[in-house]
């Protein structure tokens, strides 16, 4: 994030490029249109979300006539167990695979950025190269050794592999991020006597709080977000994460109940909008820098 | 005689030390990486490299969970690639899913952000809004939004029936059900655009100067200019979002209920995959389909990379 591309995202554009009135004015109204038409099945699902049952369908419109929160009620205990259970068995989720992807992967990050070791640049390149991999390949073999550990319908096949780095997306995103720290700091720290331990702990992360958050932030939504994984592993309702409780109430609702549908999916989308608010700026810089897939 | 074994035992000693020492140094030079890298390591050997090889294996066996695989050859490619109207069909359905997305996508992102790179007013706002669905459109919740929008009585029909047209139900329709799930694609063109953001801010303005008091149109100057400089961004883009339509599975799976039809219109490859190993059990058979969405994806990336020696501009 140190690099030229985000500077340049930051940097103003000079005059020459800029257009005459007339073309700003239709370039504006394309976008408006455009914008409009991006947020419209969002807004709409917000709107049908709080309208009374017999008239979410009736219009097309964005403004309901009352707004109604019967549908939240009901959409949360639609199925035979509460969607409260589910939001909290995404946040266990979520925030382990968070803390597994930070430490695994920044020390891995670490190692290949700053110690020196016989075979480095081998091992990086192994690590790039498994960026390249499918999971499927692992999937069956994975699901195979989880199933004999006693591991399938627990949390662990989704969280345990994160604390291995399984994530290696993120070693690369570190790496990228530890490179432009001027090496005079540790050189000095280990002239002082400073082992490698406290060199990271002390000097590497304090300093690379923003690409820890950029990892946090896209692996919280990521997981949050992660429908195939669960649908794997956790097979009793009570270990369902937020998207397989969701897909269960399509499944078992999906001509009767659309306002407790729109209004539960609504919900789900509720922290990843927030984390889109508030830290717009480093998930931005993260895509432009490194070309994230979302 | 006392004395040559004395000095016999001392000089093993002496090696053993210089060995000791050396094992240490070599620990003291090399220990401290590899610590840090060892939960990647145990990762790598133990959940990828182990289990790669290990479906290699089961690629050549036939495996349900219950007995131990039998080894049955390439049976299971042959099967795949000769005598699988499933498989035919799964590889049109993600054909035509890559080949449709992948350009439009593109092309939308790239517009949009020529459009914002001109020093518009209210750029973060766009670009916020552009960039929303891209974050959101992995999850489910909006899938089922999609299955509403594009059903019978669904909100793109209401809106149709406005200007008099009588829509079908585009979902349940198998000649139309895949061009939904293309148009939610597109509507996540938000990531692209904001790479060619970055590509576009990086060509320096002069080069515009010069074109246009050359006399250069708008149209030439894309032409000659913005396109070349931006290739790089756009074989990085294409080859990204390939690799990541060849993967899509979430979408199909709930617009479709799990099945990937109507009529396998929606049977998408990840999706195949995912029936044959964790709705029919037949492991060594998903292993083979696994193995060959990764030559797929290796020869389209290898290809790109060939090609992109004639078309992608990497001058300085």
């Amino acid at each position: 994030m140190t690099n030229g591309i985000t500077s340049a995202v930051a940097a103003p554009p000079s005059d020459i490029t800029k257009r005459s009135l007339p073309a700003s004015i239709v370039v504006h109204t394309l976008l408006i249109m455009a914008s409009l038409l991006m947020l419209y099945p969002l807004l709409w699902m917000v709107s049908a979300s709080v309208r009374p049952e017999n008239e979410i369908f009736s219009s097309t419109s964005l403004i309901p006539s009352s707004i109604d929160f019967t549908s939240y009620v009901r959409g949360w205990s639609g199925l035979d167990i509460t969607f409260g259970r589910f939001f909290w068995n995404s946040l266990v989720i979520s925030l382990l695979t968070v803390t597994g992807n930070v430490v695994a992967c920044s020390l891995a990050a670490y190692a290949f950025a700053r110690l020196r070791f016989a075979g480095r640049n081998f091992w990086f390149a192994i690590m790039l190269g498994t960026l390249m991999i499918p999971y499927h390949v692992t999937l069956i073999p994975q699901y195979v050794l989880f199933l004999n550990l006693g591991w399938v319908n627990t949390i662990l096949p989704l969280v345990v592999p994160k604390f291995l780095a399984s994530d290696a997306f993120f070693i690369f995103l570190m790496v990228q991020f530890f490179r432009g720290i001027p090496r005079e700091l540790d050189e000095a720290a280990m002239m002082d006597g400073c082992s490698a331990w406290r060199i990271y702990w002390k000097i590497m992360l304090p300093l690379s709080l923003p690409v820890l958050a950029t990892a946090a932030i896209f692996s919280f939504i990521w997981t949050w977000d992660d429908f195939f994984g669960p649908l794997i592993y956790l097979n009793d309702m009570d270990t369902y994460t937020i998207q397989l409780g969701l897909r269960t109430f399509v499944d078992s609702s999906s001509t009767s109940d659309w306002g407790g549908l729109f209004a539960m999916s609504t919900l789900t989308l509720v922290p990843v909008f927030f984390f889109f608010l508030f830290f717009q700026r480093l998930l931005i810089d993260g895509i432009a820098t490194t070309g994230m897939k979302r | 005689m006392r004395a040559t074994a004395d000095r016999a035992a001392t000089a093993e000693q002496y090696q053993g030390v210089v060995a000791d020492s050396r094992w240490r140094r070599l620990l003291a030079a090399n220990g401290p990486g590899y610590l840090f890298l060892l939960p990647w390591l145990l990762g790598f050997l133990g959940l990828t490299l182990g289990p790669a090889l290990v479906s290699l294996y089961l690629s050549f066996t036939d495996f349900d969970m219950i007995r131990s695989p039998e080894w049955v050859g390439a049976a299971n490619y042959v099967r795949i690639t000769t005598a699988d109207p499933k498989f035919a069909a799964a590889m049109k359905v993600t054909l035509t899913y890559v080949v449709l997305s992948v350009p439009f996508k593109l092309i939308f992102a790239l517009l949009v952000a020529m459009a914002l790179n001109k020093g518009v007013r209210g750029l973060t706002f766009y670009r916020a809004v552009f960039y929303l669905p891209s974050l959101l459109g992995g999850s489910v919740a909006i899938a089922v939004l999609w299955r509403q929008l594009f059903a019978g009585d669904g909100l793109v029909n209401a809106a149709l029936s406005h200007i008099g047209i009588q829509g079908p139900s585009w979902i349940s329709h198998p000649s139309y059900s895949i061009y939904t799930l293309v148009a939610l694609s597109v509507w996540q063109f938000g990531s692209p655009m904001i790479i060619f953001l970055a590509g576009l801010r990086q060509i320096p303005t002069d080069m515009y100067e010069a074109a246009s008091l050359d006399g250069a149109s708008k149209f030439r100057q894309f032409y000659k200019i913005t396109l070349p400089l931006l290739t790089p961004v756009i074989f990085f883009n294409a080859v990204v979002q390939t690799i990541d339509a060849f993967k899509a599975f979430t979408p199909a799976f709930i617009i479709s209920g799990g099945s990937g039809g109507p009529i396998n219109s929606t049977l998408f490859y990840t999706l195949y995959l995912y029936q044959e190993a964790f709705g029919n059990f037949r492991m060594g058979y998903a292993s083979a389909l696994a193995w060959i969405l990764v030559l797929i994806i290796a020869v389209f990336t290898a290809f790109s990379f060939l090609s992109s020696r004639y078309w992608v501009h990497y001058d300085d």
